[in-house]
């Protein structure tokens, strides 16, 4: 296998493990994506500085991956190549603000380190917290909450199909790669020379192939609406789940639990 | 029944593929249709489905082919992909013969019915519950001929269903072919499946048709299928 076509079957175990079953797959899509999206609203909304009250966010995607049986350690596997682009992010803060906010001994820790950690774990738990809504959900099942979210049947069908479209062009690529390696043996990489045809072509082989596959969805009936990955009614445990979710969420945000329990120990 | 009446067409200007084509299918006829390798068979499917527009009339069941009509004409006529992989997109085999029957308004217990009796008449109950990216190409290829069953057809298009398949899968699919009640057009270069398959056969020779009848008799003529790079089904040069 080349990477590209390892990178499809990624891409493959990604629906495996959304069509599992398990308490968190059975949830409700839409109470997951609501979920999801809170939870993501509210570590955003975390000061730059408030790193130890961030800290105990982790719980929440931590006990799902638990419960739904998805290892932690598979998302991060996952994301490993995303993972050091919002590692990345921060990353210049400390240059930026020296300001001395504490000592641990006698090692000053400036502003700048601090919110570099905070927005690193910021990042961090924000893919934590997608990555268990699209490996607990298949992808259309997402829509279909979308489109009950009332999101324009439009902008949905444009997100199913570059889901779609990123499978199809990795297919592509590794159809290609392959090709390539066979007539250029020994060689590592791509040649800069080919670099312009080869991606020419894999748009134009990927774009075809899209097109083929958005007619047989319209040749099978599609409308952009999703009657087909309709999930069964919103029941009491969706809303129950939603609910204490949401609470935990502001629970967190307003109090600082860490601190408080940092207090319970030091007396 | 499916009527062409002076259909044209031409992917880009000036270079016509389609000439002024006229035939008509009845219903529950199957019907090959062969030709040199751009003879314009794909194309005659694609136009069928409202996929492009060309010049002439299309009708099918009396219904006239435009904008309006399209979704009750698709709703009629399954498509089997050359290429399953651009048909299958649903994680398992079982979500994508779940997608039509739903889309057409059908109860989930309604369509489940309908696609494990689908299942079950092609003998590939088996397959229901597999990852479609992990399908062999022949397995891949029935999946995609089940979830098009699974929408309840009037008339169901193949473009080549016998390609890159084992012959063990060949003769599967043939069995399955043979088996659907359904109108049928067949384009495939393998005529001897064509022979097994199919009653009628329409020749097509860049965009026009060549020759029309049963299937015993196109498939006989060697001059005519050589003079159209293709040549006689095995069956009948050995026979
Ligand atoms: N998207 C396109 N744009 C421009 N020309 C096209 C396109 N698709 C097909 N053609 C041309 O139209 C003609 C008919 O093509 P078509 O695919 O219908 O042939 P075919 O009989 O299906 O051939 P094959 O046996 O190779 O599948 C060919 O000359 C082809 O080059
Ligand atoms: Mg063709």
């Amino acid at each position: 296998m080349n990477k590209m076509e390892r990178a499809l079957n990624e891409l493959g175990t990604m629906d495996e493990l959304a069509v599992r079953d398990s308490p968190v797959h059975r949830l409700h899509p839409a109470a997951k994506l609501l979920a999801a999206a809170a939870y993501i609203v509210t570590v955003m909304s975390f000061h730059k500085y408030a790193l130890s009250s961030l800290v105990p966010m982790l719980l929440w995607p931590v006990l799902l991956f638990q419960i739904s049986g998805i290892p932690v350690r598979t998302c991060f596997y996952k994301l490993r190549i995303v993972l050091p682009l919002v590692m990345a992010v921060g990353l210049f803060n400390p240059f930026f603000d020296r300001e001395i906010l504490f000592r641990i001994g006698s090692v000053p820790v400036s502003g700048g380190v601090v919110s570099m950690l905070t927005l690193m774990l910021k990042g961090v738990l924000c893919l934590m917290a997608s990555f268990l809504l699209v490996a607990s959900t298949p992808f259309d099942r997402i829509c279909a909450a979308l489109r009950a979210l009332h999101v324009p049947g439009m902008i949905v069908t444009l997100l199913l199909l570059t889901y779609r479209y990123v499978g199809v062009m990795t297919e592509e690529l590794a159809v290609m790669t392959n090709a390539y390696h066979l007539r250029a043996p020994g060689q590592k990489g791509i040649h800069v020379s080919a670099w312009g045809s080869f991606l020419g072509q894999l748009l134009l082989r990927s774009m075809d192939r899209a097109q083929e596959l958005y007619s047989s969805m319209l040749l099978r009936g599609y409308d952009r609406e999703f009657r087909y990955a309709s999930p069964p009614s919103f029941a009491l445990r969706d809303a129950l789940y939603l609910v204490c979710s949401i609470a935990f969420f502001l629970l967190l945000r307003f109090v600082n639990v860490s601190g408080l329990l940092g207090q319970l120990f030091v007396r | 029944m499916i009527e062409f009446s002076h259909v044209s067409f031409a992917y880009e200007p000036g270079k016509e593929v389609i000439r002024d084509l006229s035939f008509r299918l009845e219903d529950g006829e199957s019907v090959g249709l062969i030709g040199a390798n751009g003879a314009g068979k794909s194309t005659v499917m694609k136009l069928l489905l409202g996929l492009v527009q060309g010049e002439g009339e299309i009708t099918v069941d009396g219904i006239r082919l435009e904008k309006k009509t399209l979704a009750e004409i698709r709703r009629k006529i399954g498509f089997v992909l050359q290429n399953s992989d651009n048909q299958m997109f649903m994680p398992t085999v079982y979500d994508d013969m779940m997608f039509a029957p739903m889309n057409y308004g059908m109860t989930r217990e309604e369509a489940e019915k309908k696609v494990d009796e689908v299942l079950a008449r092609l003998e590939l109950t088996a397959l229901k519950n597999r990852y479609n990216h992990k399908l062999s190409g022949g397995e891949k290829k029935m999946a995609a001929v089940a979830a098009i069953l699974a929408m309840e057809p009037e008339a169901v298009l193949m473009d080549e269903p016998t390609s890159a398949l084992d012959p063990y899968n060949r003769r599967l699919i043939i069995r399955t072919v043979r088996g659907m009640k359904e109108t049928k057009l067949i384009a495939s270069h393998d005529l001897d499946m064509i022979l097994d398959c199919c009653s009628r056969v329409i020749l097509l020779s860049e965009g026009r048709i060549a020759a029309d009848g049963r299937a015993e008799d196109v498939l006989r003529d060697r001059a005519l299928l050589e003079a159209n790079h293709l040549e006689l089904p095995l069956s009948l040069s050995r026979g």
